[in-house]
């Protein structure tokens, strides 16, 4: 018990404002995100004992995962989990826009926020390959694609033409901004290690340590904000 | 009654059916559809202290879950909901409809309050309360409302896994994954370094520059819609219509070859593609100035440069000389509050938003397509 509530008062300081919990006012959605967020690391480490990031076996351990594990809520609650933290960081910011809680002091954690928003979606963009089923390889081609139009990094994109030392061209389908992303020219075997990567290990890290800062802000800044 | 009149008022009903699906259908073309969001969403906003009165509220949640689940019923548009990873958009028209009711009604009332000189509703703020055993047995209690619901859902309906992926057969339509396809939608009236790159970029520059720009002091901690109107109301266009509308409309109403199709139509793999576009060049030389288009370069310009010159200086005139308008006439008062410097960030970050708008209505009426276009250098607005 001492040891739990050390725990939350880590997060919490001792009391906050009444009208700061009222859940009409912060919809709770900020808590909600953090919590699938746990959701997610929690069924995402487990998924991770079943499945293997290579084309050869990435869609059959999924399958068998679909197939033989009893219930197999596992993939399903990642899955869906994943679709619904996208919904509720959205309304996160919408609740902490509607009350102009990103005005002074809460600026920098407003950016703090925005940061988390890509990174979500980034998290979810990354998992959605991993099935490496027709869903999800044509879904990654036509979102990657788009960074072949990067502004002068990507092959097809404005002015990259130009950049050159002397007259050689620098920038091919070969070395541009989509092959960074997919380290490849088209959605293959290093795109699904790439992703794979992305996707369990560096983004996690850095939303954990984002949301710590996010969360220590809350409380640098005086709580939930309320009128002054 | 005799067999005849039944059999004919059947039909009747059936006609009747079908002239309705017929309407909606085209009600959901792609101008309608997004003019009628842009008139709700203004409507909405107009009206907001009568539109979010509970009862108000309650008549269109029912209203539409009836339109929804009477929607069902066609074959069409259910094989397009059912999709397991359709369903997420809607549990969030559903969940972002109460969210702005819940937002918008304390707004409301708060600008009531404040009208007649009453307390907030999150007044009393300093009243404080333990966080144990108080706020963590609320937190508990929404904690396990959520899990619940994900097991649900999770039990209810299983993830997607289609055949293995293949590169070498492409699916007709192939769509990015559900929150990203109000940015593949932009790309009917953009290219992809703009609808893919360049706009991304502006929204999150933008979302991070938000508590910058923004210097009105007032609406801090509390709903409020009175004291915020703009900043809320460009928050609301392109939030719900340009994010949340476009994703709808990408996900439920884009078909193969990434045409319109419909609620209540099938997906015919075999449709034409749609009509030749033109661009303000071609306008601009052959039509206006009747003749064809500059093939040689003119005093050191290279050709491309020269033939696009009339869509460059618009565009010059859009990002450049039009701040300085807006400043003198709608933007007066907002301009002097802020600054130059922060002005001026504002106005290109709002110049942007309607952009898309103004080129969505252009290529609705005149098929236009860009307003420069060297595609020489991949370089298309
Ligand atoms: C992984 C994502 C995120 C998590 C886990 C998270 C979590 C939280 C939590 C638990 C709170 C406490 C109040 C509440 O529940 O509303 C909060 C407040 C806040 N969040 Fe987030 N958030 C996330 C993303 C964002 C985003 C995308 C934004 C904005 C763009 C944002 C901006 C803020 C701000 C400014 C506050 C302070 C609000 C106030 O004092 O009223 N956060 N966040």
């Amino acid at each position: 018990m001492a040891i739990l509530s050390n725990v939350f008062l880590h997060l919490h300081p001792v009391a906050v404002r009444k009208s700061g919990i009222r859940l009409s006012f912060t919809w709770c959605m900020g808590g909600l995100t953090f919590f699938i967020f746990l959701v997610e690391v929690v069924t995402g480490v487990l998924l991770m004992f079943y499945y293997r990031p290579t084309v050869e076996y990435a869609y059959f351990d999924i399958e068998g995962l679909r197939a033989h594990v009893t219930l197999g809520l596992l993939r399903e609650m990642h899955r869906w989990g994943a679709h619904a933290m996208v919904i509720s960081i959205w309304l996160h910011m919408l609740r902490v826009f509607l009350t102009g809680s990103y005005k002074p002091p809460r600026e920098f954690n407003w950016s703090i926020g925005v940061i988390l928003l890509v990174l979500t979606l980034l998290l979810s963009f990354t998992g959605y390959l991993l099935p490496w089923d027709q869903l999800a390889m044509w879904a990654i081609t036509v979102g990657s694609n788009m960074a072949r139009a990067t502004p002068l990094i990507g092959h097809e994109g404005p002015l990259a033409s130009f950049v050159m030392i002397g007259d050689v061209p620098l920038v091919h389908a070969g070395d541009d901004a989509r092959f960074g992303l997919l380290a490849g020219t088209f959605v293959g075997p290093n795109a699904l290690l790439r992703f794979y990567v992305l996707h369990c290990v560096f983004i996690p890290v850095v939303v954990t340590v984002l949301i710590a800062v996010h969360f220590w802000r809350i409380r640098k800044d005086g709580g939930i904000s309320g009128p002054l | 009654m005799s067999d005849l009149t039944i059999i004919n008022s059947a039909m009747l009903g059936e006609g009747a059916i079908e002239g309705i699906k017929h309407v909606i259908n085209v009600m959901c073309e792609p101008h309608w559809f997004f003019i009628i969001s842009c008139i709700g969403l203004a409507v909405f906003l107009i009206g907001y202290r009568r539109f979010t009165k509970p009862s108000f509220a309650i008549f269109t949640l029912i209203a539409f879950t009836v339109f929804y689940a009477v929607s069902a019923l066609d074959s069409d548009f259910w094989s397009i909901i059912k999709k397991a990873d359709n369903v997420p958009i809607t549990i969030m028209m559903y969940t972002l409809g109460f969210c702005l009711w819940l937002g918008f009604r304390q707004a409301a009332i708060n600008d009531q309050n404040m009208e007649e000189g009453k307390p907030l509703l999150e007044a009393g703020s300093d009243d404080k309360v333990l966080v144990w055993p108080d706020l963590v047995y609320a937190e508990l209690i929404a904690l396990l409302l959520c899990t619940v619901f994900l097991i649900v859902w999770a039990v209810v309906l299983r993830a997607p896994l289609e055949q293995p992926a293949d590169p070498s057969v492409a699916p007709n339509p192939a769509k990015a994954p559900w929150y990203f396809l109000g940015l593949q939608e932009l790309l009917v009236y953009f290219d992809p370094w703009i609808a893919g790159v360049l706009l991304p970029g502006f929204i999150v520059l933008g979302l991070i520059a938000i508590p910058y720009i923004d210097r009105n002091p007032r609406g801090n901690g509390y709903y409020t819609f009175k004291e915020r109107k703009f900043a809320i109301s460009m928050f609301m266009v392109g939030f719900v219509i340009l994010w949340v509308v476009l994703i709808v409309f990408g996900t439920f109403l884009r078909g193969p070859n990434w045409n319109f199709y419909g609620p209540y139509e099938y997906w015919d793999m075999h449709r034409p593609a749609a009509l030749q576009n033109i661009n303000f060049s071609e306008i601009f030389w052959v039509r206006w100035m009747g003749q064809g288009m500059p093939t040689e370069d003119v005093a050191g310009l290279p050709y491309y440069i020269f033939r696009e010159l009339p869509g460059i200086v618009v565009l010059a005139v859009y990002f450049f000389i039009v701040p300085f308008f807006l400043r003198v006439t709608v933007f007066k008062k907002l301009g002097d509050q802020l600054g130059f410097v922060r002005y001026q960030l504002m106005c290109q970050l709002f110049l942007w938003l309607v952009l898309v708008p103004i080129k969505m209505a252009l290529r609705w009426t005149i098929n236009f397509k860009y307003i420069v276009a060297i595609t020489e250098l991949f370089l298309n607005v």
